[in-house]
Formats: C-alpha cells, sequence, structure tokens
C-alpha cells in the first residue's frame, strides 16, 4: 500500500486537525468556508468566486465522477485549499479525463482529506468564516509564524486576479442581441445561458469604463459574479453607476448586484458564515414564488440601505431573510445574489435569463 | 396561502393488508397524514382493513373504520360521514385506486366530495400508459419506445417491430404485479397473458428494454403556488430491469455529475408541475451510462415506498408536508421541524450515505424462484446510514438479520472461480454477495461490470471492503488496519475472527445528527446514526437537554419479513408512547425505514443503527438508560437479552432469566412440569439420526421446528422418515447453534391469548379460537375472536393455564401463549414471553389498551389500580374476524398449500354483530369476490376426503358447478354429489390445467398430502391457480367455511360499517 503524506488544517483559533495529503504539496493558507451542494465539485474548484478560500464540502464522498473536460466553470481553480472527509481514487463517469487528486496537483491546489468535515462545519457555523491554512509541512514549519500568517490574511485585490487581461467575444449561434458581461470573475454558464438565449456576449475587464461599454452599443450588460469583499471595488462601482444612470439594461448576478447596489447608494455587510450551495430557498416576492437556488456568497445586501426611491428587495432568502435580489424601479436594472445560472446546482431560476432578454427587447423598442 | 376554508372533514383511506409491493411505509405516511389534519383541526375518517396498523389507532382519527377496502364499502362511509374531501394520495396504489373508481363513475362530485392532492386527470396522466406516454411527449420528457396494448396478439407484434427483449408492465397493479421480460415470443405469449388478466383494465405496456441502464428516483413535492423541490434523490446499485423496491439503493446519487444530477431534477420537477400534483411525487428515470441520454420509467403521483425511504434518509417528512399540502398550505408557509427556523421550502444537504437493503423471504421460501426483475420480491427493507459508503453497506448488511458480519457469504467459499462468474449471471437475493466473492478473488471489474452492469464505483467500493477483509484474514492487526476498518463498519468479533488476535485498543461508536442541512444550521432533531471517530452529537445533545426524566430504550424489530410484520411496530410506538405519558425519555433504536418507529418525533430520541449486540452497546454508553424494553420489537429484540443482561442493563419487564425459561425446551418443560399443564410430547435432537429416533418414539405425524423460532420458521409435518430426513437436510445446510424440536402433531383446535401481566396478577383481554386446526401456522389461520367453540370449562382451563404460567415465571408485560383442544383437553404448544402478532387488533376490538398497561405494568404499576381489572376481559358486543393475506402472486414456485410455517404476509379484520357477518366481511377484505356462480374444483388428500363430502354438497346445492379429481371425484359421484371428473396434469389433454385456463373455474380446494416442492404436481396446480387469481383454499377447515359464509347469501352493499372509536 502507498503510504500516505500526512497534511494539517490549521484554523486561526489555534485547533490543528491532522489527515492526508492529496492535491499538490505545500502551505497555503486563505478563508475557510464550507459548500453544502452533493454534487458539482468540478464547478466548485473552478468557480473564482471562490478566490482565497480555502472550500470544505460538507458531502463526504468527493470525486466520485472525477474530472471532465467541459464543466470547467473557468480555465482554473482559484481555492486556496480544499478540505474532504474522503477523495475517490476510483472515479467513474462517462466523462471522466482525470481524478480529483490529479486536478488538484495540476492547479496546485493543497487539500487535505480524512478531515471530519462536519465537525469543521460546525465550528465555521458557531464562530463564523475563520482564517486557516491547509499544510503539508507543519511538521517542518514555524508554526508560530503559520499562526500569525494565518490571523494576518485577508482576501485583497480579488476581481483584479480573477479578471480576464483583455476583450474578448463569445458568438451565439442567433446573433440576436449584443451584451457586454462585466467580468469580476464570471461563471462560464452564465456566457452559454445567455449564447443559448441568442445573445453574443464580449467579455471584457473589471477596469472596463462605463464609456467603452457603451461604445459597443450593447443591448444590455451583465455584471458577472466574483470574489472578495464588493466595496473594494471602488472603480467599478463608479463605472456601474454611469451605466446605470444611463439606462442601459442591467443584470447582475452574485457581486454584480452587490456592486449594483453599492453604486446606487445601498451597503453591504458580511455574513456570518455565508451561504454556499445548492438547496438555498429565495422567495420571489412579485411572483409569490419560493425557488430552490445556487448560492456562494459571503456578503449581502443590506435590504434596509436600499433607497425605496431606487428599488426595491424582489427576493429574500426564505431561511434567514437576507436580501437575495433588487428590482430596480427607474431603471431597466435587476439583480440577484443567488446563481441563476446554476452550474453547479438547481437551474430553477434560469427564467431570470428570460427576463432580462425580455428587458432588452423591450428597452429596444 | 393558507388553509382552504372549504376543508373541515377528511376521509384518508389506508392501503389495506401488508402484501408484498405494500408494507408498512403507508402506515407510516396515514399516521403522520392523520396527525397532520388533526393538527390543523380538521376532523379525520379513516378506512383502512388492516388492523395492526398505528394510523387505525382511536387517537389518530376521529371515526376509524376498519372495513374492507372495497368501493361499496367506501361509498357507505362517504355516505354516513359526509366528508367534504378524501385524501387518496398516502394510502398506496389501494388509496389511490379506490379513490379514482369513486371519482371516476361522478360517485365523489354527486356527494360533494373533494379529491385533494391530485385531481383524476393527474391520476389518469400518471397511471394510465398512453396518456401517461402523451403527456411526457407534449413537455418533451423522453419515454422509452413502448405501446399500450389489450389483445396478446397486438404485444407480440410490437414487440417484432421494436425488437426483444421487451418488458411487460400491466396497468394498476401493485408492485409491478403480473410483469416480467420477454425475451422470445413464447415468453411474451406467456408473461404477457398473465399481465393482461391481471390488469383490472386488461391493459399492458410493451416496452424496450432497457435492462443495464442506472435507474435514479427524484423524491419531489409540489404546492398550489407551483413551488416545487426534490426532497431527495436515489441510485440504485441494481440498474434498471431489477424493481427498485428488489435493488439496493443509495442516497443521494453518488455516480452522476452536477450536468446528469440537474438534468434529471429538472426534469422531475417539469413532471410534478405538468401533473399538477400537490403534494408528493416519486419519479424514477433510466440513465444512459454512456451519454446524456435518459428516459422516464414510472412516475408515482403519491407517497410512495421510496418517499418513506427518502423522508428517512434525510429527515424531510413529506407524508406529513404532502398532508398539508392537501389542504392548501404552501412549503413556504410549513415550518421545517428539523432546524425549527427555516421552512419546508428547501431540499435537504445531506452529509453522510444512506443505503438501503432489501430483506427477501427466500429464507422461508426455500423453493421460491429467486430471480429479481421488474416484480418485485421483498417483504421489507432495512436502511442504514454512514459517513462513508463502505460503512452504510456493512450496516446494512447485518441489519438485515440473515447472520451476516460482512458481504461475504459462507456458501460461495467453496465455488469455483469459473461458478462465482457464472452466478454473477442470476440476478437473485445473492447477486451483491456474489460480486463480493468475485472481487475477493480479484474477478476483474471489467468483467463483472460487463454481466452486472453495476457500476464501476460501487465495485470499486466494494473491492475497498473485500480488500480489507483479505488483509485482516491476512493477520494484519496494525492500530491503522484496525481504525479503517472500523471506519469501514467491520464489527470488533469480525475484526478479532479474521485476524484472529484481540483488539489493542477498541472503538466505540460516536453519534452524527441527521440534521436535513449538512450543519449548516442547528437542528433540533433527536435523529442519530453512528459514526467511528467523529463527534458524539447524541451525548452532546443528552447534555444540553438534560430533563431529569429517566431514559428508557425500546428496541424496534428491524426489517418487516413473513412472522415478523407491522405488528411489532405498532408494540414498540405504542411502548414509546406510553413510557412519555409516564414522564420518560422515550429511546428507540431500529433500522427499518418504512415504520412509524423511525419517525424521529414517535419517541424522545431515535437510533437508527443495526440491532446488533456491538451497536446497542455504543447506544447504551452513550444513552446510559435507566432500562430498555425488549418484548415489544419481535424475535429482533428478545435476541439481544442475553448481551443486555451480560451488559447489566436493567431490562424492564419479564427477566431474562424467564424469557429463557420460556424458550429453552428441556427448561420450559420443566416448567410445564411444575404447573401441572399437559403439552404434546416432544424431544429435542442434533442430528438427522436422533430425529428419526425421536419421531419414531413418539409416533407419526411429528411436528419438526428449531428452538427460537418466529413465523414457525422451517416447521413442517412429517408423516414419515422421508420427510424427516428432508427436513433435517434443509435446516442442518446452515449453522445449526440450537436444536430441532421435535413434537406430536394433534390436529385439534386452536386458541390463543395474549396477557398483560404485573408479576402477580394477568389481564387476559381475549380468547381466540382458530378457524384450521392445528398444524396451520396461527398467522395463517383465520382467528375468531371471541372464541365461539369452547366450552365454559376449556374457557376457564386455558384461564387456569395462562395464571399459572403468568405467576411462575413472573411474566411483567405481555405474554401469548398458544393452545391445542385435543379431545376435549387443553394443550400448550408455544409460550412467547413478549408481545405478538394479534396485540393490535385485540387492543383495538376489545379497547384494552395492551401495550399501555404492559408498559406500565414494567414500570411498577399494579393492573388492579389501572381500571381494566385483572382476569379474564368480559367480552363485548362484536365478533371480530382475522384473516390472513398472501402474497403468494408474486413468489413464483412457492407452494400455496399452508401448514404450520407462516406463509402470510398481512392481515384483515372483519367487525361485525354477528359471526358469518363477520366472516364475510373478513374474506371480502381479504380479496374474496365471493362469487355465487361458477365452477369449483376439489383435489383433496385422503385423509381429508370424508370432510370433502359435506362442503361439495354446499357447493353444490347453490348450484356451481363441480369438478375434481379421480379419487376426489368418485367419492363425492358415490354421495349422490354430481361431480365432473378431471384428468390430472400428467394425464392427456384437456385436464386439469385445461380446465384451469377455461376460466370455467372460481373456487379451487386443492389439499395435497405434500407440496413445497415446485416439481409436484399439487405445487403446479395450485400455482397456475394464484396466477389466474383464482380463490385457492389448502385447508379443509378454511372451505368449510367460505362455502358456509357463500350460502349465507350476503351481498358487499348491506355490510354494515363499524366506528372502532365507539366500541
Amino acid at each position: 500500500m502507498e503510504q500516505k503524506r500526512k497534511a494539517w488544517l490549521v484554523l486561526a483559533d489555534g485547533t490543528v486537525l491532522e489527515g492526508e495529503s492529496f492535491g499538490a504539496q505545500g502551505t497555503s493558507i486563505g478563508e475557510i468556508v464550507f459548500t453544502t451542494g452533493m454534487t458539482g465539485y468540478q464547478e466548485v474548484l473552478t468557480d473564482p468566486s471562490y478566490y482565497g478560500q480555502i472550500v470544505t464540502q460538507t458531502y463526504p464522498l468527493i470525486g466520485n465522477y472525477g474530472i471532465n473536460l467541459d464543466d470547467m466553470e473557468s480555465s482554473a481553480s482559484h481555492v486556496r485549499g480544499y478540505v474532504v472527509r474522503e477523495w475517490c481514487d476510483q472515479p467513474s463517469n462517462f466523462r471522466v479525463a482525470m481524478d480529483i487528486d490529479q486536478f488538484l496537483k495540476q492547479q496546485n491546489v493543497v487539500a487535505i482529506c480524512g478531515i471530519d468535515t462536519r465537525h469543521l462545519t460546525k465550528k465555521i457555523r458557531e464562530y463564523g468564516v475563520m482564517n486557516g491554512a491547509v499544510t503539508t509541512e507543519y511538521d517542518r514549519l514555524d508554526q508560530a509564524k503559520l499562526q500569525e500568517q494565518i490571523r494576518a490574511f485577508s482576501i485583497t485585490g480579488a476581481v483584479q486576479a480573477v479578471t480576464c487581461q483583455s476583450a474578448r467575444e463569445e458568438k451565439s449561434e442567433k446573433g440576436l442581441y449584443r451584451v457586454v458581461l462585466m467580468d469580476f470573475g464570471y461563471k462560464r454558464n452564465i456566457v452559454r445561458s445567455l449564447n443559448s438565449r441568442g445573445c453574443d456576449v464580449t467579455i471584457v475587464p473589471a477596469s472596463t469604463t462605463a464609456q467603452e461599454i457603451l461604445s459597443m452599443h450593447p443591448d444590455g450588460v451583465m455584471l458577472s459574479n466574483g470574489p472578495g469583499d464588493p466595496e473594494e471595488n471602488v472603480g467599478p462601482i463608479g463605472e456601474i453607476k454611469k451605466l446605470f444612470d444611463h439606462g442601459v439594461p442591467m443584470f447582475g448576478i452574485c457581486l454584480g448586484h452587490q456592486l449594483t447596489a453599492l453604486a446606487t447608494g445601498a451597503r453591504t455587510t458580511k455574513l456570518k458564515y455565508g451561504h454556499r450551495g445548492a438547496n438555498q430557498p429565495v422567495r420571489d416576492l412579485a411572483r409569490d414564488r419560493t425557488y430552490i437556488t445556487s448560492q456562494n456568497h459571503g456578503y449581502a445586501v443590506e435590504g434596509e440601505t436600499v433607497d425605496p426611491a431606487i428599488g426595491q428587495v424582489s427576493h429574500v432568502n426564505a431561511n434567514d431573510n437576507t436580501v437575495e435580489g433588487v428590482r430596480y424601479l427607474r431603471k431597466p436594472c435587476f439583480t440577484v445574489q443567488f446563481h441563476p445560472e446554476a452550474s453547479a446546482g438547481p437551474r430553477d431560476t434560469s427564467y431570470l435569463f428570460d427576463e432580462f432578454i425580455a428587458m432588452m427587447e423591450k428597452e429596444a423598442e | 396561502m393558507p388553509k382552504r376554508s372549504d376543508i373541515k372533514k377528511v376521509l384518508v383511506i389506508g392501503s389495506g393488508p401488508i402484501v408484498i409491493g405494500q408494507a408498512a411505509e403507508f402506515d407510516y405516511a396515514g399516521t403522520q397524514a392523520c396527525r397532520a389534519l388533526k393538527e390543523e383541526g380538521l376532523e379525520v375518517v379513516l378506512i383502512n382493513s388492516n388492523p395492526a396498523t398505528i394510523m387505525t389507532d382511536k387517537a389518530m382519527a376521529d371515526k376509524i373504520y376498519i372495513e374492507p377496502l372495497v368501493p361499496e364499502v367506501v361509498k357507505k362511509i362517504i355516505r354516513l360521514e359526509k366528508p367534504d374531501s378524501i385524501l387518496p394520495t398516502l394510502g398506496g396504489q389501494t388509496g389511490l385506486n379506490l379513490a379514482m373508481e369513486l371519482a371516476e363513475e361522478g360517485f365523489l362530485e354527486e356527494q360533494g366530495v373533494k379529491l385533494l392532492g391530485a385531481n383524476p386527470e393527474t391520476i389518469q396522466k400518471a397511471e394510465d400508459r398512453q396518456a401517461f406516454k402523451d403527456t411526457m411527449l407534449a413537455i418533451g420528457e423522453p419515454c422509452i419506445p413502448s405501446k399500450v396494448v389489450e389483445e396478446i396478439d397486438d404485444a407480440l407484434a410490437f414487440a417484432q417491430e421494436i425488437g426483444y427483449p421487451v418488458i411487460v408492465r400491466p396497468a394498476f397493479t401493485l408492485g409491478g404485479t403480473g410483469g416480467g421480460i420477454a425475451y422470445d415470443p413464447e415468453q411474451l405469449r406467456e408473461i404477457g397473458s398473465n399481465g393482461l388478466r391481471l390488469s383490472p383494465i386488461t391493459q399492458v405496456l410493451i416496452e424496450k428494454c432497457i435492462a443495464g441502464w442506472k435507474e435514479i428516483e427524484y423524491e419531489v413535492v409540489r404546492d398550489r403556488k407551483g413551488n416545487v423541490i426534490t426532497v431527495c434523490n436515489m441510485e440504485n446499485i441494481d440498474p434498471v430491469g431489477i424493481h427498485t423496491g428488489d435493488s439496493v439503493v443509495v442516497a443521494p446519487s453518488q455516480t452522476l455529475t452536477d450536468k446528469e444530477y440537474q438534468m434529471l431534477r429538472s426534469a422531475a420537477l417539469n413532471i410534478i408541475t405538468e401533473l399538477k400534483i400537490e403534494g408528493g411525487c416519486n419519479v424514477q428515470f433510466a440513465l444512459y451510462p454512456n451519454s446524456f441520454e435518459y428516459a422516464v420509467i414510472e412516475v408515482n403521483p403519491r407517497v410512495s415506498r421510496s418517499s418513506a425511504l427518502a423522508s428517512k434518509a434525510t429527515g424531510y417528512p413529506i407524508a406529513k408536508v404532502a398532508a398539508k399540502i392537501a389542504i392548501g398550505y404552501c412549503l413556504d408557509e410549513i415550518p421545517n421541524a428539523v432546524t425549527g427556523k427555516t421552512c419546508a421550502c428547501f431540499e435537504p444537504a445531506l452529509d453522510y450515505c444512506v443505503v438501503k437493503f432489501p430483506r427477501w423471504p427466500f429464507d422461508k421460501f426455500v423453493y421460491a424462484d429467486k430471480e429479481l426483475g421488474t416484480q418485485m420480491k421483498a417483504t421489507g427493507e432495512v436502511m442504514a446510514i454512514g459517513q462513508s459508503f463502505e460503512l452504510a453497506m456493512m450496516k446494512a448488511a447485518i441489519s438485515i438479520e440473515l447472520g451476516m458480519e460482512t458481504l461475504t457469504l459462507p456458501e460461495l467459499a467453496a465455488k469455483t472461480e469459473e461458478e462465482v462468474i457464472q452466478l454473477l449471471h442470476h440476478a437473485d437475493d445473492h447477486r451483491i454477495f456474489v460480486v463480493y466473492e468475485a472481487l475477493k478473488r480479484h474477478v476483474s471489474w471489467d468483467v463483472i461490470f460487463e454481466i452486472t452492469k453495476i457500476d464501476k464505483w460501487f465495485l470499486a467500493k466494494f473491492q475497498k471492503l473485500a480488500d480489507m477483509e483479505l488483509r485482516l484474514a491476512g493477520g494484519d492487526d496494525s492500530e491503522q488496519t484496525y481504525v479503517q476498518a472500523k471506519k469501514m463498519g467491520f464489527l470488533d468479533k469480525t475484526i478479532r475472527r479474521l485476524t484472529g488476535k484481540e483488539i489493542k485498543k477498541p472503538m466505540l461508536a460516536g453519534y452524527s445528527m441527521v440534521d436535513t442541512c449538512a450543519a449548516e444550521f442547528t437542528a433540533e432533531t433527536p435523529y442519530f446514526y453512528s459514526n467511528f471517530g467523529g463527534d458524539n452529537e447524541a451525548a452532546e445533545y443528552i447534555a444540553h437537554r438534560d430533563s431529569g426524566k429517566k431514559k428508557v430504550v425500546v428496541f424496534g424489530s428491524g426489517p418487516i419479513r413473513i412472522g415478523q410484520g407491522i405488528e411489532f411496530d405498532y408494540c414498540c410506538v405504542h411502548c414509546a408512547w406510553a413510557l412519555k405519558e409516564k414522564g420518560m425519555e422515550a429511546v428507540i433504536a431500529n433500522n427499518n425505514p418504512e415504520t412509524v418507529s423511525t419517525d424521529f418525533d414517535t419517541g424522545d430520541r431515535l437510533y437508527f443503527d443495526p440491532l446488533n449486540p456491538e451497536y446497542v452497546k455504543a447506544l447504551i454508553e452513550t444513552e446510559k438508560p435507566w432500562g430498555v424494553v425488549v418484548q415489544f420489537g419481535g424475535q429482533t429484540a428478545i435476541k439481544l437479552t442475553k448481551f443486555l443482561k451480560d451488559m447489566d442493563v436493567r431490562i424492564l419487564g419479564t427477566s431474562a432469566d424467564a424469557i429463557d425459561e420460556a424458550e429453552d425446551r428441556e427448561r420450559f418443560d420443566e416448567l410445564l412440569e411444575r404447573c401441572r399443564i399437559p403439552r404434546p410430547v416432544g424431544e429435542t435432537v442434533f442430528t438427522t439420526q436422533q430425529a428419526l429416533e425421536a419421531a419414531e418414539r413418539i409416533g407419526y405425524p411429528v411436528l419438526l421446528r428449531p428452538s427460537y423460532v418466529l413465523g414457525g420458521q422451517n416447521m413442517i409435518i412429517a408423516h414419515g422418515e422421508k420427510d424427516v430426513r428432508e427436513y433435517m437436510a434443509i435446516i442442518t445446510a446452515h449453522e445449526l447453534e440450537n436444536p430441532v424440536l421435535i413434537d406430536k402433531y394433534m390436529m385439534g383446535i386452536e386458541a390463543e391469548v395474549d396477557a398483560i401481566c404485573d408479576g402477580e396478577d394477568y389481564l387476559i383481554p381475549g380468547i381466540m379460537e382458530h378457524i384450521e386446526r392445528a398444524g396451520i401456522h396461527s398467522g395463517d389461520s383465520i382467528s375468531v375472536y371471541p372464541a365461539q367453540n369452547l366450552s365454559k370449562r376449556i374457557q376457564d382451563t386455558i384461564v387456569d393455564y395462562t395464571a399459572r404460567l403468568a405467576k411462575e415465571l413472573k411474566i411483567v408485560g405481555l405474554m401469548n401463549i398458544q393452545y391445542v383442544i385435543y379431545n376435549d383437553e387443553v394443550y400448550i404448544i408455544e409460550v412467547n414471553p413478549r408481545s405478538s402478532r394479534t396485540v393490535p387488533y385485540i387492543s383495538k376490538v376489545t379497547g384494552v389498551p395492551m401495550v399501555d398497561l404492559a408498559t406500565r405494568c414494567m414500570l411498577g404499576e399494579r393492573l388492579r389500580d389501572m381500571g381494566y381489572g385483572t382476569g379474564l376481559y368480559p367480552v363485548g358486543d362484536y365478533i371480530c374476524v382475522k384473516v390472513p393475506v398472501f402474497s403468494f402472486q408474486k413468489l413464483r414456485d412457492v407452494d400455496t398449500q399452508l401448514g404450520p410455517e407462516m406463509k402470510s404476509t398481512g392481515e384483515v379484520l372483519g367487525v361485525a354483530k354477528t359471526l358469518p357477518e363477520a366472516i364475510y366481511k373478513g374474506l371480502v377484505a381479504a380479496g374474496y369476490k365471493m362469487k355465487r356462480e361458477g365452477g369449483v374444483l376439489l383435489t383433496v388428500r385422503d385423509a381429508d376426503k370424508h370432510d370433502i363430502v359435506p362442503i361439495a354438497d354446499k357447493f353444490a346445492s347453490m348450484g356451481f358447478t363441480l369438478y375434481a379429481t379421480g379419487g376426489t371425484a368418485l367419492r363425492l359421484n358415490k354421495n349422490m354429489i354430481s361431480t365432473n371428473a378431471v384428468r390430472k396434469m400428467h394425464e392427456p389433454h384437456p385436464n386439469i390445467e385445461d380446465l384451469i385456463e377455461s376460466g370455467k373455474v372460481d373456487y379451487v380446494i386443492s389439499i395435497s398430502q405434500k407440496g413445497r416442492d415446485p416439481h409436484r404436481d399439487s405445487v403446479k396446480i395450485r400455482r397456475k391457480v394464484v396466477e389466474r387469481s383464482i380463490p385457492c383454499i389448502t385447508a379443509i377447515d378454511t372451505a368449510r367455511v367460505l362455502a358456509d359464509c357463500l350460502s349465507l347469501g350476503e351481498q358487499v352493499e348491506d355490510i354494515e360499517v363499524v366506528d372502532m372509536t365507539k366500541i
């Protein structure tokens, strides 16, 4: 039997959990979060919104169907570390290209298995998100120094780290609409969702100005998801304000939703341990319906700070009543905190893309 | 949207007797529904023919009718009770079909009764094959190429077109009854004709066979606003081709990517949305393993066995939520009982893996065709939860109680590799164990996959278990290996046996909580499963909520099997309720996902784990209970007695020693000696030689059975030496831990009592008398309460003997005694120092809450203070007849001839003012059509030829045409009863087979000297009769009762219904 290498998960509160190493070797510090999705680990690993975070899977059996080449949500993994109870060395699925260990090694993600992830999840639930490190060198390195680094860690410059460097177009088959996607760390399924509805999508870096965007004469602007503290994105917030005032149809998802709120005068706040998973119930207040949504966010818009003259809360989380969507009143703009593009997770709210199309149609008239 | 204001009084239809394909899960669903409705202040009227259920308990509904589930009776109750609504989606296929029938004929509309949960069009769309296909087509959901046919020729033509093999699925039948896979026209002719006959609308679906695709199920819930959720998805380890009820199932799915998972999830939601179901629904898919191609196999527009499993697997109470939705609530208004904070409109996230394993009756029906296919054969199932697949799988294997500790089936050890590979081709009850054996021998995954189509992910997991077993057997006793083995579910006992070494640092299990949310929120669910090497959340929970109350653990009865059915769950649940009422904390331990006992709010805490010593030990260490109860969980719980006693745990009620005294043959004999109670002479033997000698001494016929039995398992009447040899050969094939008992067989009247005892006083709620004479298992006999033919002297003797035994054994709680009255003397047959099958129904018909009183006795209360008196309880105004119900149609090659070994799966009750009326109701409820014209075929053994004459005469005088085989015909004709002689099976055509096929026969009375072996003509005939759905009587006493009953001319319309709450 192959000798198993040790690995450690070191938490900011001093807890050290011992497990086994898989994926890359080394030490990686990040913010520890957990996600409750039972499928979709590949999408999680490639979702840029996890930038700077060490992701814990609450589902104990990870890697069952391996990694395939189609279900990437971006070209690389942005997680800072990966924590599972058990990973599968014998994956089975017709699309398997490699096992999860190979993928993590390829992406240089330090991962640990053999961890009581339920215990860890309860800890995060009680104390809130916490910094930590996954390391394969705990027995060799300066432990006090590591602890210091862990405490000092914060996610900064997240959007800059994951956004594209230059604009790029993804054409659709029908070419009915022209959409500019501001890339704060977009998930590919946003583009796929737009393409399949006949939108040619131009993906632009987060630093693109409103003027540059408007000069492309888009039918609509899509504000993508992305990582980090929304308030940090001072530049993009300003540009979004201009786009908003201009009146181009806009649809924001996740970070795009938060940035729009900030641009229109509302505030955001950090949640204790966020929403990450594929089972979050969200109430669509206008439709009087509750949908199961895919989510991945640590910050939320404070509902009471949304100026009723500008916008109104359109969606709330049925579990904790946090804001899940805002519909703006005088401008053709709506945003949601959850992920209608799914991947991973339920597709029940994909109708929002249709609403975006309808909004573009209406504005064009 | 809140509760609808137009609903005030709801009729709930139950699912009737337990049969294969429709088991305890509907008692669970019905009970949850009734409670949910009552909670809303609605008046609930309940009808169910099954008296062993919890739902038919006084507290469950305002009006309770234990009546035949036939349209005439339901109509009568509707006219009488005038409910404004009817809830048909929680009573299985039976409840749904009944409601549909009433809706279709316009009766419900005429009476102003609304159908809740689903409308007739919906049910039609889901249940009628063609309508279903059209609906799926309309919403773009793919189906398997198929065609509905009503003629066998059309079936053959279509099969020609799409190519063999094809699957035959009869419309509107339970658990796929009458279906099967046909590989050629000849097979299609046979299976197709049979299916057409069994379908109430003479319709079958001929479908392209997609055996080998993955079978995936989704449990979906929808409300009237259109909110939809999936509670759980499940993956069958056995691919399409084996009925999901007979498959090993895992939840959630393991081999699906998110794309596949979401594709099927969206499809399931589209379907429930299109069908506009308000409540729960089960959708089954076939997924091609090498692409995204899928097909919808089936939709059940109601709660089902799978939804019970999904509820227990996730903690999400589907039936309760479905009931609330049916009366108007929406998902986002119903609180999540688990977290107490969130709402029911969410999808559970699991942080563990669940394995369901079926329990088949083949240990009892050794001659049954064990091949698994589209027709379900399992009587019950177990569920196991673990943080790894390996652990869950191993727990499941232990929980099915077939004496297995790992997936190693000892009998396979002697097979060669070729033989093992050959066995892989048989999808039977041993399939998984054969796969495991093959893996142990390093047969390649490709070979195994090619034959079984079991996904390689599962093979890899089984391989890990096999490798570990081999490693341990190689003597590896390192600590690292031990810890790994524990996390994979190996028992200490097994590890010791395999390594041959003692364990240095034994690990004891801790517990994790089932919380629906993977620990995302703090949960309130007192629902636990064991883990190795994790937190002990149960201990934390107990420490946090120390109520100061005494804790009592009630051990459940495990999977439903023949001889240990739902009645034990009834007893466990009532015990838990009684304990709570008495200020105790009731803790339930069980592993059957179909039951009320494993609902997390039945007791104060629930442990879902194997009921074997090691797991029980961990539970006791965590709970540190004040006492435990073993007498309500059937043999499963009783078996734990010695272990618990050795652990120094306080066993409430009858002492472990007394239990042993009643079950150990020698001690029992001494006991009877002391009490001066006669019993049929008998001896104890271990070998065939001893058995033959003993039988010689006692004199034939003799009764043979293993000691420590339940449900007459492996019990036969031997008429000669050959029978003894055959029996001993079968029984000694298994490990012979306990001896075999040989008794003189006395063919007398059987009587039975259950008694509640407090150590000094006793209370007998009633004496039951069996219609069939001794020799037929009590569970298979028609039983009458109160006894009709026992003299005062005999009854007094029975009471006296019962009292003596209760005192001598110092019984505290329940006991059950069976007597035989032979030549006007009372003999004792057996004493069971525990609850019995008859407790629920006797409790209901006498009004004596037996389990409640028994539990109070165990806590030290005195019977005389309880208000029900002592001695024999006075007889009430009603006569009750319990009629057994069988599942023979689903078990090919099983002889239907009744004998000392129990064969029934369920029971119904007929309650009336007079005996004939009660019998009539019982028979109707059991499914007899009570036709009063047509033909009767008689073929009886010599011993019964004398007795058959008056019975045949009765049939003849009613105008029936009589047919009989040689000897019987001769005897009847000699007695001036004109009878058509029929040639036997091996004689030239037309013979008895042709007669049965002809449709001229409406009743068959077939009693043969021997049976069992499916190659015998008598057995073949009875099989043919059963497959043609012709009532087949195999005991002379049953035949007499049937003839008497028919001759009275009672009509279903005349049935007088009885509200059980008024008794």
